[in-house]
């Protein structure tokens, strides 16, 4: 089979892509996410939390394909970070997947009883199903600008050598708060837009305002703990981009503030994190004059910023190990094969734009504030 | 390697793919009939059978967020548990499973909510056609899962590349239209039409031994009579047995469901009934039917079906040759140019998974003697008392369901609704086709066994290198999780059917605060009074 694109130029492809997904998880599960962390706090009687759940109840389930598509999607053009950052991170996995679990059931069980015990569980159930993740997506992007402890042997099979504890440093502590920030900065405006104008939307565009400034903070506090603590790899010598996938013949090194090299080199990269501070200003800003759709447009353009500005600066690494210098994962070591990252990316180019329009029509379908009355109306609501 | 890292990791996957299977064949089927019965109620214009669908639709969601919930963990399972699995086979078994979120996972989440909170925002027909693609994602679903299994059990378009020392990608057509994954396809979807079906009859039966909602319940019987002899039919009929013949894995499966050590001539005979004897070898009091085996697993009348003792000694020739691909791929690894290295590769490297089978026992398969190799081929046999039964019992219950789908087809169809016994056999058939899924999947994956790839990678060497700690925390973790979400699903069911598809006064619970314009959908429910006479 001939293969019009070369296997550098599918690689870099599929390493953008990488960030499609997760953009496209963090702009779309990201506001469930957030609405399910905000919950508690926003809504306090029952009648304000169905109405907050029903905010998401329609469409959380499609905005979480994203999260099951980067599984296989890693899986099928990275499968080595696929198959060493989930056994690496193990039990933050396990967490994460113990937290994602009881979404689905929170959103469908928590109506179908109607005792007090019962619902309050559940909302617990959906915050702890939001924060978590939360929580655990950015600590395990802080864990990857680290370094993880794993090395690979000859026959390719991978060994971590860390603890679930020591997945928390100061360092991936600050990631993590800022990707809660994100989701909460992301979750407000999404209620600013679709909760009906009252108490609820109130107390969720004070707590969004607070976020975002919390978000501006972290963000530049963790741009200040890559520049002066130090953090950075680099690959030593020839990068092959070319060359079969094989970590062991890439030489790849520690080099103290080398995650910022990058910025210097191509200056225009800086749009990046630039878009993430704008657009969490723009969003607090927003938020505060309640203008719903640009605290929506400004929260957007931050985390793609911030997830833009963690994939440029570590580029063309993607997962380096703090163990081993033949081990590290790389754009040009990692991928799956030239057939197969070709096939993916037909496969991508067809459906994913199908995948958004039908998504946009639900959206459209479903559009307008969620009104309490229609909900204590019908049954069709949670 | 730490054997019983392996053997927790075993567990676990068991685990989550049995409970995982407990509510997907359901989802299969009831989203396939929520667009029957929806679309009775579009063609007819009559309310009962939006009722009806509505009513299907609200227990069709109760098991379906538990099918989404344990889904998310086996598709990230892989990598947590079985990292050199995924790194060895990734760049093959990845894709299927990324097409799967791409065209069907994201079909069917992104309608599944549309389809609840639409009733009032879409036309009937637009409403039709959402719970139609709903149907369609779910299906679609079950396709790429079943390409990428079907590939486990028979790794075709693939070849080993010793640069990346893994598996790659060959002919991409072939991974698709592989014969193995398009009759696990129609076997696995038809089995769930048919869970579905017995559900649905099975609930209706109840609901008619009670005399209550009697219009819901006799057409439901009638929707699920039908589409469960078809299921029924499809199932048993179009069963992956036709699989069994392609390769020496497959074959060993099929000798280990007959119990069939020796060889016999061609056509073989179907043992009914026996007590396979592992230790010494042999199956007792085989009850045999003489040509049927040999019929139906080779499709003719003069190939033999391959016996255990048979495929024993391939396995222990192809032990040997995989033994010189292993020596192949080590001097490779030091120098990929090897012109030795590479003509011996060339003629063993098909092998090289039997040589892999050793590792169990030895570092290096290289030091193996022969006693090893000849133990080490009898690890190819599955569990045959365990396939043995498992299959006559899944077996057993599909030609069950035959009759009872038959009788209630024949009934149902001369109005014939209110017979006694059938609705008891319905009610006691509700069970049934979920054992014998779940002995499906056992045959299927245990009888895999010893390989995760078939041929090509055993399962001991695909595990993460774990430790037992963290393998005991997720299992017990994931037992804790599954176990309780289990009892609430149930109990969720049983209320659901308990209230019924409608209510003839409003609720108590629920006073109309406020006065609805729209008049909401309770209006639109039906009443029995508000029915035309049966």
């Amino acid at each position: 089979m001939h293969i019009p694109l070369d296997y550098e130029i599918l690689r870099v492809i599929w390493w953008g892509l990488l960030g499609v997904l997760l953009i496209g998880f963090t702009l779309t599960d990201g506001f469930d996410l957030g609405v399910a962390t905000l919950l508690p706090f926003v809504a306090r009687t029952d009648d304000e939390r169905r109405m907050v759940i029903n905010t998401i109840g329609a469409t959380w389930e499609g905005n979480q394909a994203w999260f099951i598509l980067g599984g296989g999607a890693i899986f099928a053009a990275w499968p080595f970070v696929y198959a060493i950052a989930f056994s690496s991170f193990y039990l933050a996995m396990f967490l994460v997947l113990a937290a994602l679990i009881l979404r689905p059931v929170g959103f469908k069980y928590r109506s179908k009883r109607e005792s007090k015990g019962w619902r309050t569980t559940w909302d617990w159930a959906l915050f702890i199903g939001g924060f978590v993740p939360a929580l655990v997506f950015g600590v395990a992007v802080g864990n990857v600008l680290q370094g993880a402890p794993f090395r690979l042997d000859d026959d390719l099979r991978s060994f971590y050598v860390g603890s679930f504890l020591g997945l928390f440093t100061p360092f991936t502590l600050l990631c993590g708060l800022l990707s809660v920030a994100m989701v909460v900065l992301h979750g407000a405006a999404w209620l600013a837009i679709k909760a009906e104008k009252g108490v609820v939307r109130e107390r969720a565009c004070r707590i969004g305002g607070v976020a975002g400034g919390a978000g501006i903070a972290l963000f530049a506090a963790g741009w200040a703990f890559v520049r002066f603590g130090g953090l950075g790899y680099k690959i030593v010598g020839a990068a092959m981009p070319f060359a079969p996938s094989n970590p062991l013949h890439t030489l790849v090194a520690k080099t103290p503030g080398a995650w910022l090299d990058n910025f210097v080199t191509h200056p225009w990269m800086l749009i990046a994190p630039v878009l993430g501070f704008a657009g969490a200003a723009a969003a607090v800003l927003g938020i505060r004059a309640r203008r719903e759709f640009a605290a929506m447009a400004g929260s957007s353009a931050s985390a793609l910023g911030i997830i833009a500005t963690v994939g440029l600066s570590m580029f063309p690494i993607i997962l380096p190990s703090s163990l081993d210098e033949h081990s590290s994962l790389t754009v040009w070591n990692a991928s799956s094969s030239h057939m197969t990252l070709f096939i993916m990316l037909i496969a991508t180019v067809v459906l994913l734009p199908i995948v958004l329009g039908y998504t946009f029509w639900v959206f459209k379908v479903l559009w307008g504030r969620v009104d309490t009355r229609a909900i204590l109306a019908s049954h069709d609501y949670y | 390697m730490d054997l019983g890292v392996v053997d927790l990791s075993r567990l676990q996957f068991a685990l989550t793919a049995l409970y995982h299977f407990l509510f997907v064949p359901l989802t299969l089927g009831m989203s396939m009939m929520l667009f029957i019965m929806e679309g009775v109620y579009v063609m007819s214009g009559r309310e009962i059978w939006k009722t009806i669908t509505k009513f299907w639709a609200t227990i069709f969601g109760i098991n379906f967020v538990l099918g989404v919930a344990t889904g998310l963990t086996m598709e990230f399972q892989f990598g947590t548990n079985w990292s050199y699995f995924s790194h060895y086979v990734g760049d093959i078994f990845g894709a299927p499973l990324a097409i799967e979120g791409l065209m069907a996972f994201f079909l069917e989440a992104t309608f599944v909510g549309l389809m609840f909170f639409g009733w009032e925002k879409l036309s009937k027909g637009k409403h039709l056609l959402v719970t139609f693609l709903v149907a369609l994602g779910t299906n679609l679903s079950a396709l790429w899962i079943l390409i990428a299994n079907g590939w486990m059990q028979h790794p075709v378009g693939a070849a080993f590349n010793p640069q990346t020392m893994r598996m790659e990608v060959t002919n991409f057509e072939a991974v698709i239209f592989n014969p193995v994954a398009q009759a696990k396809f129609v076997h696995t979807v038809s089995a769930g039409y048919l869970i579905a079906s017995a559900f649905v009859f099975g609930i209706s039966s109840i609901y008619m031994l009670r005399r209550k909602w009697m219009p819901v319940a006799r057409r439901s019987m009638t929707v699920a009579a039908a589409f469960g002899l078809l299921a029924a039919l499809s199932t048993v009929v179009l069963g992956d047995e036709s699989g069994y013949t392609l390769t020496d894995n497959q074959k060993m499966k099929l000798a280990a469901i007959e119990a069939a050590w020796t060889p016999e001539p061609a056509p073989a005979g179907l043992t009914l009934f026996g007590l396979p004897d592992v230790k010494n070898r042999t199956t007792h009091l085989a009850v045999r039917v003489p040509w049927v085996l040999g019929v139906i697993a080779t499709r003719s009348f003069d190939k033999p079906v391959a016996s255990i003792y048979q495929l024993v000694a391939v396995a222990q020739t192809r032990i040997t040759s995989g033994v010189q691909a292993y020596d192949a791929v080590e001097h490779l690894k030091r120098n990929p140019d090897d012109p030795a290295a590479r003509a011996v590769f060339a003629e063993h490297g098909r092998d090289l998974g039997y040589g892999l089978l050793l590792k169990k026992y030895v570092a290096d398969p290289r030091r193996a003697d022969a006693a090893l190799i000849e133990k080490t081929a009898w690890d190819t046999v599955p569990n045959v008392p365990l396939m043995f039964w498992s299959f006559r019992i899944m077996a057993f219950t599909g030609f069950f369901f035959i009759f009872l789908f038959g009788a209630a087809f024949l009934l149902t169809s001369l109005r014939r609704h209110d017979t006694r016994w059938l609705q008891w056999l319905g009610v006691i058939a509700i069970p049934l086709p979920w054992i014998a899924i779940e002995l499906g999947w056992i045959l299927a994956e245990i009888g895999r066994q010893p390989w995760a790839i078939d041929g090509v990678l055993p399962t001991a060497l695909g595990a993460s290198s774990l430790t037992r700690p963290e393998l005991w925390t997720t299992i017990v973790g994931f037992t804790a999780i599954y176990g309780a979400l289990a009892v609430v699903e149930v109990g969720l069911i049983i209320r659901t059917v308990k209230k019924g598809p409608y209510t003839a006064d409003p609720e108590p619970d629920r006073p109309p605060l406020y006065p609805n314009p729209d008049a909401g959908p309770r209006r639109g429910f039906a009443t029995p009074s508000a029915l035309p006479a049966e």
